[in-house]
């Protein structure tokens, strides 16, 4: 770990998790616990931020969404770059995801890489009724033609540079670092 | 960047060559694997491009569809090749063969061959990834993994875990591997057969040895039982099929005397009647079937880890 100080603290971080719920809420869809959207995660970083908007979410709405947690692993279109790797962890939807909405959630939009991969992913499950794009942080960069329906924050970095979304020992979201894309930092690489 | 993934694998050529890490890392991508098994889409596009080519020049009907499955299911390409429609059984030298088979240029070529250390021989002269689908008495790679995911899926970790290994120790594959693999994760394993079925020297490889079963197989938490395998060895070894049931058979009795969870495994086909009783084949404490089901997640996995670890190497070349 090196201790450069965060661009966004916890305090930042509540501001903008409210920021997204609220986006999250203006979203066309009816506020019933019935067809409410699920909150589905990419792991690994959006799994985390799915949980706390969720939270965030049931005070506002009186009821919880139902929350799941997406690996792309096998999905991701850098294998013949990086080799082969672990998977993050299981996929785990609520239940059958054919005609339901779902927002999906991940910690940070770059490339839209990981986007292009997890709507793959996800549709290998059913055929949702819905699907829309929430993230804690846009940082720009697009390679795809991919946009996000909630963001919680914009950030502005230089291309090349990492995003680090840090979270506490009990998985609850902590801090976010900016590594430069100079630094040499042996650091584990959380934004894509 | 992030350190060389444990999965990362050139070819698959037995359980000797891996340490406890890959193996764990294997079995783990076999988990994610299986659970796309047990959806109704039960396919990635992870190997899209990539051609696997079964090359069985001994017969094995259910590995190489196993492999088949496994190719499909993650989107790559297969072609088939056995010995008995092929140009080998007019002549044709085996490195011949394989230099005709890479024209084709598969990215990964699975070979069954009944001659120890062919998958070797053919990884060390063609430029693909290669996997031991099953060599001589050598190893059957796949099959160990498949035996250890099965016994990690029911048991938990295997250290300390009592495997006891029944049956042709000296000719069979499947019990190198299983032997190689277990030792590295720590099981404690004992194997029991007739005298001229226990390969001398096989204590080296981290096992109790025994004359009779009921030593083997006392307190154990798997009793693992191998195919006599009658169309290889004849009638040689053994007296009679009846008598090897009544000295070395798995029965019920007998497999009252393991743990009342014990799993009762064969990498089939079964003799019914000879190393197993039917009551046991087919008893509550059989996973032979989920082991077939396992090999396809399994196949799967390591299939992946050869193809994006040849992918990587095409990158850096």
């Amino acid at each position: 770990m090196n201790d450069r100080p965060p661009i966004l603290d916890r305090t930042d971080l509540d501001q903008v998790l409210r920021s997204l719920a609220d986006e999250v809420l203006a979203l066309p869809w009816p506020h019933d616990p019935a067809t409410f959207p699920w909150l589905v995660g990419i792991r690994s970083g959006g799994v985390a931020v799915a949980e706390e908007l969720a939270a965030m979410l049931t005070v506002a709405l009186g009821f919880a969404p139902q929350v799941g947690a997406l690996d792309i692993t096998l999905y991701r279109d850098d294998m013949w770059l990086k080799g082969p790797r672990a998977a993050e962890g299981q996929t785990a939807l609520p239940g059958d995801l054919t005609g339901r909405r779902v927002v999906l959630v991940d910690d940070v939009l770059y490339t839209g890489r990981t986007v292009r991969a997890a709507l793959n992913a996800l549709v290998d499950f059913g055929r949702p009724r819905a699907v829309a794009l929430a993230v804690l942080l846009d940082r720009g960069g697009r390679e795809l033609p991919i946009a996000a329906d909630a963001v919680g924050h914009v950030l502005a970095v230089p291309p090349g540079d990492k995003i680090q979304v840090r979270c506490d020992a009990r998985g609850r979201l902590h801090s976010v670092v900016q590594v430069p894309v100079d630094a040499g930092s042996p650091a584990k690489v959380v934004s894509p | 960047m992030n350190a060389p993934s444990t999965l990362q694998l050139r070819h698959l050529l037995g359980l000797e060559e891996l340490s406890a890490e890959q193996i764990t890392a294997l079995l783990d991508m076999a988990a994610q694997m299986k659970a796309v098994n047990q959806r109704r889409i039960k396919k990635l596009p992870t190997l899209r491009g990539v051609t696997v080519l079964t090359f069985f020049v001994e017969n094995s009907t259910r590995t190489k569809m196993s492999f088949e499955l496994a190719a499909k299911r993650l989107s790559a390409d297969t072609m088939g090749f056995s010995a008995s429609t092929s140009s080998l059984s007019k002549g044709e030298t085996l490195l011949d063969t394989a230099r005709n088979l890479e024209a084709m240029a598969p990215d990964i070529v699975v070979i069954r061959h009944s001659s120890s250390g062919a998958p070797r021989f053919l990884s060390e002269r063609i430029g693909c990834g290669i996997v031991n689908a099953g060599d001589g008495a050598h190893e059957h790679p796949t099959q160990g993994l498949l035996d250890l995911y099965t016994m990690r899926d029911k048991l938990g970790d295997l250290r300390g875990r009592k495997v006891a290994i029944i049956g042709d120790i000296a000719h069979s594959r499947v019990a190198r591997s299983n032997l190689h693999g277990l030792h590295k994760l720590g099981a404690d394993v004992h194997v029991a057969g007739p005298a001229t079925m226990l390969p001398p020297g096989v204590h080296a490889l981290g096992c109790t040895v025994h004359a009779r079963v009921e030593p083997a197989i006392d307190g154990a938490d798997v009793v693992m039982m191998l195919r006599i395998q009658r169309e290889r060895q004849g009638n040689d070894l053994i007296p009679h099929a009846h008598e090897y049931h009544r000295f070395f058979g798995l029965d019920a009795a007998r497999l009252q005397l393991a743990q009342p969870h014990a799993l009762v495994m064969h990498p089939g086909p079964m003799n019914r009647g000879v190393e197993i009783a039917p009551e046991v084949a087919d008893g509550a404490q059989s996973v032979i079937l989920e082991q077939v089901e396992n090999g396809v997640a399994v196949r799967m996995a390591v299939l992946y880890a050869v193809a994006a670890t040849r992918g990587l190497e095409s990158q850096g070349a």
